[in-house]
C-alpha cells in the first residue's frame, strides 16, 4: 500500500484519545496546565496585546459615546455598517461551541470531549463580543434598555413584531444559556481543582465555585439528566438564533436580503465560521500546552470534514443567490447580482467566493486535512471570508437598492476598525485567562473516555 | 436530636467496575441509606444504590411551560391591551410574529429550571459534608470510587457494617466523623 496512503489512513483511524492514560494522569495533564505550570513569557506577550488592544476597542467606544455615531461611516443610505458585520460576524463564531457541546453530544460523539469545554468559553467570549455592537450602535445608547419590556413611567413598551427585538430576546437566551451550560460543566472539574489546589486561596475560591460537588452517584444522575436535557434545549436554541439574526435582513424589503435562503444560510456559515475559529484555537492550544494526545487529528480530521460540508452549503447559498437574481426576472434582484460582481465594491465580493469557496475545497485532499499548519491557514482564511460575507450582505445591498438618487458609498473609519480590533483583542485576552484559570479540556468527560470507566452489568 | 458523631463507614476502590459490585452487594444486603462516590458518571450506579425517582425532567418541562405562557402572555397583553401600536395595518395579535420570542423563553426558562433545579434537588451549594473530613476523599475527584453506609441506615451497625465493608475487598476503609 503506498505509504502516503497509509498514514493519512491511519488518521481516519486516529483514536479519540492516545491510549495510555489512566483517570490519574489525565487529572494531572489537564489541572497540571492551572496549578503547577508557571505562566510562559509568552503567555504574558499574547495577553499583554490583546489587553492593549481590548484598552484601544474602550477607547473607541468612549469616544463613539463622546461624539456620536457620526464618528463611524454609516452615512445615508447605509444605516448599517461594521457594528452589524461584527456582530453578525461574533455570533456566528459562538455557533460552533454550542454545536460542539450540545449537538455532538445528542449524537454520541465522543470526540467532543476534549474539545467542548473550550470551545463552549470561545462562544461565550464571542457572544460578549457581539453582544457589545447592538449596545454600543444606538443613536442615543444612554436609552439602550428601551430594547428591554422593563415597565416604565413612560407607559411605552417594545414592538414585539419587528425581528430586532426578536433578537433581543435571541442573543440574551443565547448567552444566557451558554454561560449556565458552561459553568455546570465546569462544577465536577472545579471540585478537582479544589481538591489539587495547595494554596489555600485557591481552594477556597474553587471550592465555592464548584459549590460542594462531591461526586455522589445521585448527583451525577441528576447531573447527566440536566446536561442531555440542557443539550436538547440549546441545539434548537442555537438554530433558532442565528435564523432570528437572519430574519434582521430576510425580514427587509431590500434585494439580496428578502429571500427566504438567508435562515440555513446563516446558520452553516455560523458553523462553518464557528468551526473555523475552534481550529485556530485548538491548534496552538494543543502544541503550546502538550495537549496532543487529548487533541488528536481524529479532532483536526472532523472539523474539517463540518467546515467542508458546512462551507459547500454556503456555496450553495451563493450559487441560489446568483440564480434567483437571474430567474427571479426581478430588475432589482439582478441589478444586486451585477452590483457584488460589477460595482464598487466587487473586489470584496471576488475575494469572498476565493475565500469561502475555492481555498477551502483544498479540505478534500486527506493529506491537508490533517496538517495542523495547513488547517490553521485555512481556517484563517475562512474567517476572513465569513467577514467578507456579512460585509457583502450589509453594505451592498443598502448601498444600492431601489431608487438610484438614493444611491452612496460606504467607507469605514479608523474607530470602526478600532472598535472591531479591540473586539479580537477583547475575545483573546478573554481566553488567555481562560486557559491559566480554568481546565481548557473537560476532564471528567476526558476519563469517560478511558476503557476502564466501561463498567459492565 | 443527638447527633450521631460518625455519620458512616467509607469504603475505597480502585476501578468503576468494584464500586458497582460493590455497591449492588451493599444493596442487596439491605442496607438503603448509601451513598457512592465517583470522579465521572458511571452508568447504571444511582440505580444500584436504590435511586429511582429522577425530578429534574419534570422540573425542566414545568419551566419549560411557565417561560412559553409568560412569553406568550406578554407579548399578547402588551401588543394588544397596554400598548397597541399600529404598523401599517397589521393586527395587533401578531401570533405568528410571537411564535420567535415564546420559543426562546420556553428555552430559556426551562434551561434556566434544569441548571438551577437540578442544583436544588442535589442540595447543593452544601461547601460542608462530612465525607470531606476524611483525608483520602480527595481523590474522589480523581481517580479512586468511594462507597459509604450512613450511620441512620436502620441495619447500621458501627463493627458489623465495618466487617462487611472490608468484605467487599476495598482499598481502605475509613470511619466518617460528622
Amino acid at each position: 500500500m503506498d505509504e502516503q496512503y497509509k498514514t493519512t489512513l491511519a488518521a481516519d483511524r486516529a483514536p479519540v484519545i492516545e491510549p495510555g492514560y489512566t483517570f490519574g494522569t489525565v487529572t494531572e495533564k489537564i489541572s497540571a496546565i492551572v496549578l503547577t505550570r508557571p505562566a510562559s513569557n509568552g503567555w504574558f506577550v499574547g495577553f499583554g496585546i490583546a489587553f492593549l488592544l481590548t484598552m484601544m476597542m474602550l477607547f473607541a467606544i468612549g469616544y463613539l459615546f463622546l461624539k456620536g455615531v457620526g464618528v463611524w461611516g454609516d452615512t445615508t443610505p447605509i444605516g448599517w455598517g461594521f457594528e452589524i458585520v461584527n456582530f453578525v460576524w461574533w455570533i456566528g463564531i459562538g455557533h460552533a461551541g454550542t454545536l460542539i457541546s450540545a449537538i455532538l453530544l445528542l449524537l454520541r460523539q465522543p470526540w467532543r470531549n476534549s474539545i467542548n469545554r473550550f470551545a463552549e468559553a470561545m462562544t461565550l467570549f464571542a457572544v460578549a463580543c457581539a453582544g457589545i455592537f447592538p449596545a454600543i450602535h444606538v443613536g442615543r445608547p444612554w436609552l439602550a434598555y428601551w430594547m428591554f419590556p422593563i415597565p416604565n413611567t413612560m407607559g411605552v413598551w417594545p414592538q414585539f413584531r419587528s425581528p430586532l427585538m426578536w433578537d433581543v430576546f435571541a442573543v440574551s437566551t443565547y448567552a444566557t444559556i451558554s454561560a449556565l451550560f458552561w459553568f455546570i460543566g465546569l462544577i465536577p472539574d472545579l471540585a478537582t481543582l479544589r481538591d489539587r489546589s495547595e494554596h489555600p486561596a485557591l481552594r477556597m475560591i474553587y471550592g465555592m465555585l464548584s459549590m460542594g460537588w462531591r461526586g455522589s452517584a445521585r448527583h451525577w444522575h441528576r447531573y447527566e439528566t440536566m446536561y442531555l436535557l440542557l443539550a436538547g434545549l440549546a441545539t434548537p436554541l442555537v438554530l433558532s438564533v442565528h435564523t432570528v439574526v437572519s430574519f434582521d435582513f430576510a425580514i427587509g424589503i431590500v434585494p439580496g436580503w428578502h429571500t427566504t435562503i438567508f435562515p440555513p444560510y446563516f446558520v452553516a456559515g455560523a458553523i462553518y465560521s464557528g468551526f473555523a475559529m475552534v481550529l485556530m484555537l485548538a491548534i496552538p492550544i494543543r502544541k503550546i500546552y502538550g495537549l496532543e494526545d487529548f487533541i488528536t487529528e481524529r479532532h483536526l480530521q472532523n472539523s474539517a470534514k463540518v467546515m467542508l460540508a458546512t462551507g459547500l452549503i454556503v456555496a450553495y447559498g451563493y450559487g441560489i443567490e446568483a440564480f434567483m437574481g437571474w430567474y427571479s426576472g426581478d430588475r432589482y434582484d439582478a441589478f444586486t447580482l451585477w452590483n457584488r460582481l460589477h460595482g464598487p465594491y466587487a473586489v470584496s465580493y471576488w475575494a469572498l467566493l476565493i475565500c469561502n469557496i475555492f481555498v477551502p475545497q483544498v479540505l478534500w485532499i486527506r493529506k491537508l486535512r490533517t496538517s495542523p499548519i495547513a488547517l490553521f491557514f485555512v481556517s484563517g482564511v475562512i474567517l476572513v471570508g465569513m467577514w467578507l460575507e456579512r460585509f457583502i450582505i450589509v453594505v451592498l445591498s443598502l448601498h444600492r437598492d431601489f431608487l438610484t438618487s438614493s444611491w452612496g458609498m460606504y467607507y469605514p473609519t479608523r474607530w470602526d476598525w478600532m472598535t472591531y480590533i479591540g473586539t479580537i483583542g477583547m475575545f483573546l485576552a478573554a481566553m488567555f485567562l481562560f486557559l491559566r484559570i480554568l481546565p481548557a479540556i473537560s476532564i471528567f468527560e476526558m476519563r469517560t473516555l478511558l476503557p476502564e470507566a466501561e463498567v459492565k452489568e | 436530636m443527638k447527633r450521631d458523631p460518625i455519620y458512616g463507614v467509607m469504603a475505597e476502590f480502585d476501578s468503576a467496575q468494584a464500586l458497582v459490585d460493590a455497591a449492588r452487594k451493599t444493596h442487596e444486603a439491605g442496607y438503603q441509606k448509601i451513598d457512592a462516590y465517583s470522579p465521572f458518571p458511571i452508568e447504571g450506579l444511582a440505580e444500584e444504590i436504590g435511586f429511582h425517582h429522577d425530578e429534574v425532567p419534570l422540573v425542566v418541562l414545568i419551566g419549560g411551560i411557565v417561560g412559553g405562557c409568560t412569553g406568550y402572555l406578554m407579548q399578547w397583553w402588551i401588543s394588544v391591551v397596554d400598548y397597541p401600536l399600529n404598523i401599517g395595518g397589521k393586527p395587533y395579535h401578531a401570533w405568528p410574529a410571537f411564535i420567535v420570542i415564546t420559543f426562546e423563553m420556553t428555552i430559556l426558562f426551562a434551561g434556566i429550571s434544569a441548571v438551577f433545579g437540578m442544583l436544588a434537588l442535589n442540595g447543593l451549594p452544601m461547601p460542608y459534608h462530612p465525607v470531606f473530613n476524611v483525608p483520602r476523599f480527595s481523590s474522589a475527584s480523581k481517580d479512586r470510587f468511594f462507597l459509604i453506609v450512613f450511620s441512620s441506615d436502620k441495619k447500621y451497625d458501627a463493627l458489623g457494617t465495618r466487617k462487611f465493608l472490608e468484605g467487599l475487598a476495598p482499598r481502605s476503609v475509613s470511619e466518617v466523623p460528622s
